[in-house]
Formats: C-alpha cells, structure tokens, sequence
C-alpha cells in the first residue's frame, strides 16, 4: 500500500512540476530574450482558465475551451506587450516589477469584474475521465497523467522550436546581442511581441489544463506565479533546460515534502504534534531549497548569461 | 532652503495639521487613517533606507513588518492570558518593550537573510528575498499556536507610559513622533560616512571596492538597519488595527512597500510619506467611489511608472535626485 501511495505521491508531484514548466517556460524565455520581469504572468494564467472555463461551458467541448485559452492568453499577451511592456525593456527591474505589479490589479480587478466573483467550474473531458491501474495496487486519475504527458510534449516541442527552427534561430540570437539581430534586419519589436504571446499562450494552457482540476478564480494565478519565479530562480533565468529542471525539482520536493515529512516527524514525537509541524516545515520547504541552491550558485543551475 | 525642503515641512504640517482638525470636529476616523498613513510611511521608510539609499530592491520586507506585528501580538495574547512565553518570561503590554523586541527580532532575523541574499544581485537578489518572506508567511499561516491563517486579535491596545494609546489622537501622536524621529535618523545616516558609501554601493559597487570599502558590510549593515524601522512599523501597525495575520507577510504587502516607495519619489527622505498619504488616500477615495477601486489603482500606478518617474516628490521637486 504504501508503494501505491508513494508512487501516485511521485506522479501528483510530477504533474505539479510540468504545470510549473508550462508556467516558467515562457517567463524564463522573456527574462533571457528581452530582459523583463512580469509579475502578470499569473494573470494570463488565470486569463487562460477563465477562457476555457467559458467556452466549454457555451459549447459543450473542453477541446474548443483549449483552443479558446490558448488564443485568449496570446491575444492578451500581445495586446499588453504593445501597449504596456514595451515602454519597460529599457527601465531597470523596479520599473518592470511595479508596472507589471499594476496590470496584476487590473487584470484581477478586470477579471471580478466580467465574471464576478464566485469560482466557476470546469469538468474533465470525458475521453480523459477515469482511473488508470498503478503497480503496488493503487489507482491513478487518467487526466492527471495526460497532463503530464502534454508537458513532456510541449517540453519537446519547446525544445525543437528553439534549436531547430529559424525563429528558434532569433530567439536564441536575440538573447546573446539583441543589437546584432536588429543590425542584420530582423524586425526585433515584432520578434518581443511573439515571443511574448508565446510566452503568454503557454501559461494560458497551463491555467486551462489545472482548471479542470480546481475551482477557475480571481488570483488563482499568484501561488502559481511565485512558485513559477522559484523555478526559474533555482534553474538559472534565462534558460529552458533550466526551467525543466527547477520545474520537477520544485514539483516532487513539494509534493513529497507534504505527503513525507509529518511521517518522518512522527518517529521521534507525538503524532498529532508531528502532522502541525510536518505540515508547516512542508509548506516552507521548497523556499529553504531555493534558498540553499542560491546560497550556493547565486545565479542557479543553469545559469544561461553572465 | 531649497524646494524638497519646503515640500517636506508642508507634507509634515499638512499629515500633522489633519488629524487634529479632525479630532477636533469630533471625526475619529480621519485620525485612525493618518495613523496608518504614518504607520506605513515608517514602514517604507526603513524599505527606503535599502533599496532607495543602497539600490537594494527588497521584495520581502513583508516579512519584517509580520514579523513586528507578531511580536506585539504574542507578547500581548501571552499577557492577556498571563501565560509565560518561554523559560518564565512573562508576556507584556508595554509599548516601549514591545518595540524593543521587534525592533531586536527584526534585526536579527534579517541578518542571516541578509548575509545569504546579498550573495545574488540583481532579479536573484529581488527573488530570494521574496522566498525568505514567502517562508514565514507559510509557515505564520500553517503554525496553529498563534492563530494560522485567522490571525491574532490584540484585545486591549498596548499601553506606553503616560499616554492613553486607546484614544486615536494620542496614538497618532505617539506613532507620528516616531517617524519624525526615524526620518531624522535617515537623515542622520544619508549624511553620514556610512550613507556616502551606501549610495556609492548603489552607483557602482566595484568602484566602491576600489577605493577599499567592501560593498558587501555596507550592504549588510543597511539591510539589517531597513528590516527593523520596517520592524518597528510592524508593531505599531499591530497596535493599530489590534491584529495580526499572516496578510502582513504577504508579497502583497512587500509589492505595497515598494509602490509606497515609488508614489513618493524613491531615495529622498519625504518619498515614503508623500507616498503613503497618496497610497491611502486613493485607496480610501476610490474605496469610496467604486467596489472596482484596484482596477483604477492599477490603472493610476501603471501611468505613474511610464510617465511620472521620480514620483509625486520628483514630479514638484524637479532636477532627478539620481541622474
């Protein structure tokens, strides 16, 4: 039983850890590409759940909901890059985490005030409803493990993009000398523009596959953002590799921490004094792991720029 | 005299002037609201002495500010229930203790914080400090013994010799002089040697090496100084709303401090003040307006950084502080 229940711990973790890739895939590639912070990440986020929430619930179909999240998140990323986020590419960090800071509260607010406040809900397709069979005896929900499944997808994809394809090319030129690029004619404003709405369509899928798995709401986005910048912080900004690794790290040391840590606690004191502690050292966890990877390499893993 | 010092006597009289004109007609709650203006001018005034002086942009002094409250509110729920805290030490509702303690809490903490987050720079720096705040937010909202998540009520405001600090004006006035006194002290230590050095690390910390003065110590040194005004800020913002919760470590919060900061003009000495009294004023007039007020907030702050930079100060001041 308790293979059972460690390995479906290992999945949860799993699955957490590839939602946060989705997450920090597109705020690492715009730290390394042009060299901006964006607190909204969260909000397309949560753009993209409420997308999906509403289509499926007009149309029926949790398919056309995912390609509603996709479109909506890219089509608010550009719609914020070209009025806002262009301004800050050449102002200093605190500019960019003020200002981004701003369009949280408006697009929060804004959110309130189109859908109100109550969570709205949004069911598993039915093709991806039930159990899948786990070695040692447990059960496994099959959607969760499409989730994963997807993520690895888009890993791979992400990958091909940027290593095999011309736009991968100027991505990948844009962050060692985004001068050079410009100087040899390629229209970079446009190339931030779509690597933003990139950038922005993968967190807009992210929020749309968890959302069938939890309540879609107003700042559902936020713990997701925060753990998303753990992420890229422990994987070193700028880099993708990075961003996979710190994904599972941060994904399975959470999920584990939780689900082990009140255990261990309980073979040296009481049970119920162990489940509090275990409890609230768990919820801390991943911060001291990212506390201790800076402490060590001040500038992550993978750092991809000097 | 020069401009930015007039402007700051007016902002004084003017934060001074209002809540007595509003005692004086019998308005209790225009005072409860200048007190959080002053309460949260102090707090960002500590931020100020690290990230405006030192170019050190802190997003986690959430955590100091909790960590202020909480000791108000401990030190006074283990009062109230004449329960000792640790090894016999009694609780205590005295207000002078109670500040001495967080202040000393504060710092204490933020020295280890400090010493491993100084190691990064740039967004690493922004970014750990905001994990080492997330850290004690979870762990303030997961720790049972002091509330959780529902936080600590401070039944009877805490008492400081001499005046009674359950009537809003005297409170104000206690909380007021303190940050005149604090303002004062950034003064004191802008000018000083170590404040020279202190923005010399914020212009150019190898340069600063150069001439023999590791930035590392200085850098230390302010962020320690900055966590315990932020400190000091915590425990009267608990006396103030009589509460404490785990909000007050929020990144919120620290987003909050930074804004203050901003709104006001960052790195001059009235910056924080002008910046909490334009904070709390749009959040009550806009409060007032429409339900929507964040949405406008967002809207006012996102044209504050693209267009006014240097803040309200900047905006009347002229000439950039730091070109």
């Amino acid at each position: 039983m308790f293979t059972a229940l460690l390995i479906e711990q290992l999945l949860n973790g799993l699955q957490l850890g590839v939602m946060l890739f989705l997450m920090a895939a597109g705020l690492t590639l715009i730290f390394g590409v042009m060299g901006l912070i964006n607190l909204a990440h969260g909000s397309l986020y949560m753009i993209g759940a409420f997308a999906c929430a509403t289509v499926a619930a007009a149309t029926g179909s949790f398919w056309l909901g995912l390609i509603a999240s996709l479109a909506a998140a890219a089509g608010v990323g550009a719609l914020i890059e070209v009025a806002v986020i262009r301004r800050l590419y050449d102002r200093d960090h605190l500019d960019q985490v003020l200002a981004t800071f701003a369009l949280i509260l408006i697009l929060s607010e804004g959110a309130r005030w189109v859908f109100g406040s109550f969570p709205l809900y949004l069911d598993i397709p039915p093709q991806l409803q039930g159990a899948v069979p786990l070695p040692g005896g447990g059960q496994y929900q099959l959607y969760r493990l499409a989730i994963i499944a997807v993520g690895i997808a888009v890993a791979a994809g992400l990958y091909l993009l940027i290593s095999k394809t011309r736009l991968g090319m100027r991505i990948r030129a844009g962050e060692s000398d985004r001068e050079m690029i410009a100087a040899l004619g390629v229209d970079i404003s446009t190339l931030y523009t779509v690597v933003f709405a990139l950038g922005a369509a993968l967190a807009g899928f992210a929020g749309a596959l968890v959302g069938a798995l939890q309540s879609v709401q107003v700042g559902m986005g936020e713990p997701v953002l925060i753990l998303a910048f753990v992420v890229i912080v422990i994987g070193g900004i700028g880099s993708i590799k990075g961003a996979l690794v710190g994904a599972m790290i941060v994904g399975v040391v959470d999920t584990m921490g939780r689900f082990l840590l009140p255990s261990l606690l309980a073979l040296t004191m009481p049970a119920a004094q162990a489940t509090t502690i275990g409890a609230a050292l768990a919820s801390m966890l991943i911060y001291v792991v990212m506390a201790l990877i800076l402490a060590f390499r001040p500038s992550g893993l993978f750092a991809a720029q000097s | 005299m020069t401009r930015e010092t007039t402007i700051n006597l007016l902002l004084a009289l003017l934060l001074l002037a209002m809540p007595l004109a509003a005692a004086g007609l019998g308005e209790p709650f225009y005072v409860t609201l200048a007190t959080r203006v002053v309460v949260l001018a102090l707090a960002a005034t500590g931020l100020n002495l690290a990230l405006g002086l030192g170019g050190l942009i802190s997003f986690g002094h959430a955590a100091f500010f909790g960590l202020g409250g909480y000791v108000a509110g401990i030190l006074a729920t283990h009062a109230f229930n004449a329960e000792p805290l640790v090894a016999g030490i009694p609780g205590t509702t005295s207000m002078p203790i109670i500040w001495l303690t967080a202040v000393v809490i504060a710092g204490l903490v933020a020295l280890p914080i400090g010493i491993i987050s100084l190691r990064t720079t740039g967004i690493y720096f922004i970014m750990i400090t905001l994990a080492f705040a997330q850290m004690i937010y979870y762990f303030a909202i997961s720790w049972p013994a002091y509330g959780g998540e529902d936080g600590l009520s401070i039944y009877v405001r805490n008492a400081f010799p001499g005046i009674n600090t359950t009537q809003p004006l005297p409170y104000f006035l206690a909380c007021f002089t303190v940050l005149m006194a604090t303002l004062l002290l950034f003064r004191l230590v802008e000018g000083s040697r170590f404040g020279s050095a202190l923005q010399a690390a914020r212009q150019n910390g190898t340069r600063l090496a150069a001439v023999g003065i590791a930035p590392f110590n200085i850098w230390l040194v302010a962020f320690v100084l900055s966590a315990m005004i932020t400190g000091f800020a915590g425990a009267l913002y608990a006396d103030l709303n009589r509460f404490v919760g785990p909000s007050m470590f929020s990144w919120h919060m620290s987003g909050e401090l930074i804004v203050l900061i901003i709104l006001g003009g960052k790195g001059r000495l009235f910056g924080p003040v002008a910046g909490a009294m334009i904070f709390v004023c749009l959040e009550y007039v806009l409060g007032g307006i429409t339900e929507r007020w964040q949405f406008f907030l967002g809207l006012i702050l996102l044209g504050i950084v693209l267009f006014a930079r240097g803040g309200l100060l900047g905006l009347l001041s002229g000439k950039p502080r730091h070109a």
